[in-house]
């Protein structure tokens, strides 16, 4: 395979260009989910197909490509889209979040900040957050439409009724510049305060559910919460094993048989550019 | 309780009729589902309607309840034309203005959430944010539906028919609606909690000083909740009148049949 068989980053261009329009329309209106023709994409849906059409539809021969899956460059729907794109575009690719123009995320947002310039695509499995709570499509749109969301409050109050405080813990609703509630899809609520005042554009795209939703930048985004159980980001209560970061997420890792654990930065690059002695988000090619 | 009073006196005046109805048709293809229908509905007043299966009752109230647009007629809630408002007031209203009971509790509850969950619903869809506020009128609305507070927490899967009902009832009330619908509220209950329901019913009709409209082939429960009683055949009103009037004395030939189809025990 040679990337003369495939267009530019695979899609033929007029499928980019009907993704670039639900883009702009996702961007013009913030936190609405727009519908767009979701086309079959060389890997199981639940991979990250409605992330790779965007990043597909945004990627310029000049971009610099990350792709993450839940904080690491080398896990395998990293690799595997990584390569997609090397492949099919012939793009840079790279594993610096600072380096990369155009980064595709599943669950994560990276650690370090993020700048004007560059472009966040998430890959977001259920783009409607009233799902679970109303499972009529045409109900959640007129829900939406009149911005009838106490049910998403019930959802919360349903939580703290139960655990005794909000334990919703990745895919934390929000609210868009006081209009649209928004799955901020799977990301830990650790995340959330990093979607709001972001400097970069964030997209979401899920394809087997045909969507596609945006933040702009520098959005208002508030998290949803009661007056007397507000809202607060979690982490694990440790230091990172492997560069002793203390404000980063972790993820816990299993190490023997006999239950032994250690906590490492889930942001792989992240954790290298510490250990490496470089400033954060700086890491190797 | 003065300025209660003194409220109610200022309604008296008003004399505007919190509901008004006016030629409400709505039609199935040919078929009618109920025809020509008007009425007012005063502050404070609870209106009966009867019939058979079929007689068009539930396809009125879900007409004057808006959730089904009528072919034909006028509804004035307090004045205001409900057919006419954009959906988001009507649904606005729909949430604080009014409640709608519904016959199965199901259709009512959402059953996979915890009771006091239920309850807090319409508080939160009115915009009440604060977690202890809203579970304390949770609590409040158990009991004044007699459910224990310790059951706060448990889905209303696990609740026998009569306490969905009641929850169902509470989930209603708690923003303090001034319209209650209510289609068949006693419908799959036996006896004796049926009985016991009415009675909350009546207190709180009374206590709330709530207007309602229910709907129901049980003439029992008409004879104790309804001041005034519509008695409706193959979608037309054939008789209406004070409760007492029409279950003592009906005039039409159907009441007459339906009032004497009552079994006495």
């Amino acid at each position: 395979m040679t990337v003369q068989d495939y267009n530019f980053a695979y899609l033929d261009e007029q499928t980019k260009r009907m993704i670039r329009r639900a883009l702009l329309k996702a961007l013009a209106v913030p936190g609405y989910q727009v519908p767009f023709a979701s086309r079959e994409m060389p890997m199981p849906y639940g991979w990250g197909t409605g992330g790779v059409q965007v990043t597909a539809a945004c990627l310029t021969p000049d971009d610099r490509l990350k792709v993450i899956d839940q904080g690491a460059d080398d896990t395998t729907n990293a690799v595997s889209i990584r390569r997609f794109f090397q492949r099919t575009a012939g793009v840079e690719t790279t594993q610096s979040t600072t380096g990369a123009t155009v980064i595709q995320t599943r669950h994560r947002i990276p650690e370090a900040p993020l700048s004007e310039g560059q472009i966040l695509v998430y890959q977001v499995p259920i783009p409607e957050p009233l799902r679970f709570l109303e499972p009529r499509e045409t109900e959640t749109r007129r829900m939406h439409e009149l911005e009838e969301y106490g049910l998403m409050h019930v959802k919360l109050y349903e939580d703290i009724a139960r655990h005794g405080e909000i334990a919703t813990a990745y895919a934390y609703p929000v609210k868009v510049e006081d209009r649209y509630v928004m799955d901020p899809s799977p990301i830990p609520k650790f995340d959330n305060p990093k979607l709001a005042d972001n400097p970069a554009i964030q997209l979401f795209g899920a394809g087997r559910e045909a969507r596609i939703y945006a933040l702009p930048p520098y959005s208002r985004v508030v998290s949803l919460d009661f007056e007397d159980h507000p809202f607060t980001p979690s982490r694990a209560e440790h230091a990172c094993a492997l560069c002793g970061a203390t404000d980063s997420y972790l993820d816990e890792v299993i190490t023997d048989d006999r239950g032994s654990r250690m906590f490492s930065c889930s942001d792989t690059d992240f954790c290298a550019s510490r250990q490496a002695g470089r400033p954060d988000g700086e890491g190797g090619a | 309780m003065q300025a209660a009073e003194m409220d109610i006196c200022a309604k008296m005046k008003a004399e505007v009729p919190l509901l008004s109805a006016s030629g409400v048709t709505r039609r199935y293809g040919a078929r009618i589902g109920c025809a020509d229908v008007g009425f007012d509905l005063w502050p404070g007043e609870v209106l009966g309607i009867v019939g058979e299966s079929g007689s068009g009752k539930s396809t009125l109230l879900s007409c004057l309840a808006g959730q089904q647009r009528p072919d034909a007629g006028r509804i004035l809630y307090d004045g205001a034309d409900v057919l006419a408002m954009p959906e988001a007031a009507r649904r606005r209203l729909a949430r604080s203005d009014w409640a709608y009971v519904h016959q199965n509790p199901r259709d009512g509850l959402r059953m996979g959430i915890s009771a006091g969950g239920n309850v807090g619903e319409r508080l939160m869809g009115v915009g009440a944010r604060r977690y202890g506020t809203i579970r304390d009128s949770a609590i409040d609305w158990l009991g004044r539906v007699e459910i224990a507070a310790e059951r706060i927490d448990d889905r209303p899967s696990g609740f026998s028919g009569g306490m969905q009902q009641r929850l169902q009832i509470a989930r209603n009330l708690v923003t303090g609606p001034r319209l209650v619908f209510m289609d068949e509220p006693t419908g799959g209950l036996d006896v004796s909690v049926q009985a016991r329901l009415l009675d909350l019913l009546r207190g709180l009709v009374r206590d709330l000083g709530l207007s309602a409209v229910i709907v129901t082939h049980d003439l029992a429960v008409v004879r104790l909740l309804a001041d005034r009683l519509m008695v409706m055949k193959s979608g037309r009103v054939v008789e209406t009148g004070l409760t007492d009037q029409v279950l003592d004395d009906p005039q039409h030939a159907y009441t007459q049949l339906l009032v004497s189809s009552v079994l006495q025990v």
